[in-house]
């Protein structure tokens, strides 16, 4: 049983005393909850896709090439996002602008690489009948695509707000969540890609 | 200990709640009817718009039960109101198969979710969280409102689903598939369960924000000195609950995704071979046991999303009840961490009778067994916090113990089920009923009462009716024991759930008037819920007003807040947190609360 010696020392420790520029900026942190929680809805989603594939009539897929180049844009868009974040630190607004602009544009040039991707593997005659990778990858991907759409989203907020903004905010945190949220698709996207290449 | 911390001496804040802040202008801003009580970013109005959306809900649902325990109880007898208010679902005044699937799966649904996730752990996270960490609000007010609005679309698109004309979802509150997966397979599997999961996929959403919010709260939003073992068992609990939510919700969700696909674009993820009133659908390849794996890895953390919040009230109460500390505060965290890992390893031994491989089963038995241990300290610490207290009766106390009393014996019937030998034979017969009902249900109920009881002082400032708590403890604790102990026999003796009529299985013909008792009773538990809602809003206006701003004695920071607080919580200083949440019955003083600094001839030990 806890004795209040023991809560005495727990009083010493950084946690207890309450300091908060130690601690994550709440909503960043929030952030990262939330990346786990999509990280566990992927890992479902993958998971059944194993689960599946080890069954009789499983119908695999050769993966569009297409893709090499949607993945190629998204690593694309990681760095621009990341001078961004950087831009934004040194203060230099017309850089942050564009840079964010161009992440927006190729964010959008993703999905659209994406869709193309669909059209392709819909071509070659995998279609949403049946149960094997295709189908799989059509949901999961679009899911994906969903995910990226929404930092799309938060992306084309952000540069409106650096041009029409009428407040001067400085606060860092909202470009760096963009930031952290973006890598985070990108880098879902990678574990896909590989996932796919490697199972489908 | 005895540092010199001791002779910073009270600060103001400690001061201040003895003194009446009906009003304060602290944080004062302009607020109107919408922003106060409608869109309000305030947690504390959060967590009543929590509860009494749950609480409409609740009635909802358990109307349901009485309606298909009427049909239970006296299969052979007509109830022309039915007829009345049903129209063509209770023809002749009998309750329609159709009907009969759509309240059953309807109950089900409406109270795990509706009512023991959102209405339990909405309500009381929101409130409690803030108030008892130290916190102005919520880490994001906006997404805490946002939560509740995403509960309550989903409660309206569920609603609507209720006045379709096929009918609601009617697969049961799991809607496998195929069943839920194929519109021609029944009238419910229709628009209804279109409905059913967008409501569902809308609650996800809900919990998730909800969740995200709860934990990032409790890890970053803490105030000076207040830190994780000093937190109150509810805060724990809670964040495990917080925790379990966001880790389990999100694969529910990609289950459902999969399943909407196969309703309307032509996959088959679920599906494969299958005939439908003699026509033959081309699916082929799906799997049926995958939406089981997907709907279970969510589906068993869920009962644990519903038990915690109520674990953790039980040892705030009981503690502050018995005046004495909580018995074994490490203990209990442990055991809440185990609960909640294992909460995860476990789902499979709900489908031991799929054709899960043995071998495989026998893990999940092994790990379904081992939440004995962690069940069985918390039990232990419970009663060891009550052994020899000085207990005060209040209503929260009674239905503490009820919660105690539940949760060992529907937790022993558990034993038996989570035997994948044993479960062959009790798998989907009414033992399972009685098993979860008491030991997830009511029990959660009961934590749920018992934080209303105790807590509602603090919410609207006046007392609830005691009289009324006391009549509505002795007979909800006696009828959910007459409503579901039988059901174990008749569960042992084979009597399938889910089954509309029994009358032509001459076997089971011995349980009709055991089957009548249980119905009359239903019907009476549920009347006086009834009364307890009406005690609730009759004492929420009209109760007697609260004077003290620490009316239970207790030690947890929300008490040190004006009785009335207003957005903000604290009109002054967040208060310093020096001890832990239990010094009850410490150096002959009956609590001492957890801003006062540790006094110099303070002993050690509680």
């Amino acid at each position: 049983m806890l004795t209040n010696a023991n809560l005495g020392q727990f009083q010493q420790t950084p946690l207890g005393d309450g300091g908060q520029r130690r601690k994550i900026h709440p909503h960043k942190f929030t952030l990262w909850i939330a990346i786990g929680s999509i990280v566990m809805m992927f890992a479902g989603l993958t998971s059944a896709y194993i689960v599946k594939s080890n069954q009789a009539t499983w119908q695999p897929i050769v993966i569009p090439k297409v893709f090499w180049y949607s993945t190629a844009i998204i690593l694309v868009s990681s760095l621009t996002i990341q001078m961004a974040l950087r831009a934004f630190k040194d203060r230099e607004m017309n850089r942050y602008r564009t840079l964010i602009a161009i992440t927006t544009v190729l964010g959008i040039l993703f999905i659209v690489f994406q869709y193309f991707g669909f059209r392709q593997l819909w071509n070659s005659g995998v279609t949403l009948r049946g149960s094997g990778a295709g189908q799989f990858l059509y949901v999961i991907t679009s899911l994906h695509a969903v995910h990226v759409l929404g930092g799309v989203v938060a992306l084309v907020v952000m540069f409106i707000k650096a041009f029409f903004g009428t407040r001067k905010n400085y606060s860092s945190i909202p470009v760096e969540m963009a930031s952290t949220y973006w890598h985070f698709v990108d880098f879902l996207w990678i574990y896909l890609f590989i996932f796919f290449m490697w199972l489908g | 200990m005895s540092n010199d911390a001791t002779y910073h001496g009270p600060s103001e804040v400690v001061t201040t709640h003895d003194v009446h802040h009906d009003e304060h202008h602290v944080h004062h801003h302009k607020e109107t009817f919408i922003t106060k009580y409608v869109f309000s970013q305030d947690h504390k109005m959060i967590a009543k718009q929590f509860i009494v959306t749950g609480i409409v809900w609740a009635i909802i649902g358990g109307l349901f039960s009485v309606l298909f325990r009427l049909q239970l109880g006296f299969p052979n007898v007509d109830f022309p109101i039915l007829e009345t208010f049903f129209g063509r679902w209770a023809k002749g005044g009998h309750i329609q198969p159709e009907f009969y699937y759509a309240l059953i799966t309807m109950h089900g649904t409406v109270l795990v979710f509706f009512v023991l996730t959102a209405g339990l752990s909405g309500t009381f996270a929101n409130l409690l969280i803030p108030l008892q960490i130290g916190a102005r609000d919520m880490a994001s007010p906006f997404l805490n409102m946002l939560s509740y609005w995403f509960f309550f679309t989903a409660s309206i698109v569920m609603v609507s689903s209720l006045f379709v004309q096929t009918g609601p979802a009617s697969g049961g509150w799991t809607s496998y598939a195929p069943l839920s997966a194929l519109a021609e397979a029944s009238e419910g599997s229709k628009v209804g369960m279109d409905l059913w999961l967008v409501s569902m996929a809308l609650f996800v959403v809900s919990s998730l924000l909800g969740g995200l919010n709860y934990i990032s709260t409790i890890l970053n939003m803490r105030t000076k000195g207040m830190s994780m073992t000093r937190l109150p068992l509810t805060i724990w609990a809670l964040f495990f609950t917080a925790i379990l939510g966001v880790l389990s919700f999100p694969v529910l969700l990609s289950g459902f995704i999969l399943l909407l696909f196969d309703r309307h674009a032509g996959t088959s993820f679920y599906l494969s071979d299958i005939v439908v009133n003699g026509h033959v659908l081309d699916n082929e390849g799906g799997s049926a046991i995958l939406y089981q794996h997907l709907f279970w890895f969510l589906g068993h953390p869920e009962v644990y999303i519903i038990i915690l919040p109520s674990m953790g009230i039980v040892s705030e109460v009981l503690s502050v009840n018995s005046r004495k500390p909580i018995f074994g505060y490490m203990a209990m965290i442990g055991s809440l961490f185990a609960i909640a890992i294992l909460a995860f390893l476990v789902w499979a031994h709900h489908m031991f009778v799929t054709g899960l491989n043995p071998f495989l089963g026998s893990f999940f038995v092994l790990l379904t067994l081992l939440i004995a241990v962690p069940s069985a300290i918390k039990v232990f610490n419970w009663l060891t916090t009550i052994w020899r207290g000085n207990l005060r009766l209040a209503p929260s106390t009674l239905f503490s113990i009820g919660f105690v009393s539940l949760f060992i014996s529907g937790g022993l019937t558990g034993i038996f089920l989570g035997n994948s030998t044993i479960d062959i034979h009790l798998h989907d017969t009414m033992f399972i009923v009685a098993h979860f009902h008491i030991v997830m249900g009511v029990a959660s109920f009961f934590g749920m009462f018992a934080g209303v009881y105790h807590w509602f002082p603090k919410m609207f400032g006046r007392d609830i009716n005691h009289t009324l708590g006391y009549i509505h403890f002795w007979v909800t604790m006696i009828g959910a024991y007459l409503i579901f102990w039988p059901m174990h026999y008749e569960g042992l003796a084979g009597m399938p759930r889910r089954y509309l009529d029994l009358t032509p299985w001459v076997s089971f013909n011995k349980f009709q008037t055991l089957n009548e008792m249980i119905t009359i009773v239903s019907i009476i538990v549920f009347a006086v819920q009834l009364m307890f809602v009406f005690n609730f809003f009759y004492s929420m206006f009209k109760g007697r007003k609260v004077t003290s701003t620490n009316p239970w004695g207790a030690n947890t920071l929300e008490w040190t807040t004006p009785i009335n607080p207003g957005h903000g919580n604290w009109p002054g200083e967040i208060p310093e947190v020096h001890r832990w949440a239990y010094d009850y019955g410490k150096d002959g003083r009956e609590f001492v609360m957890q801003t006062e600094p540790i006094g110099t001839n303070e002993s050690k030990d509680h």
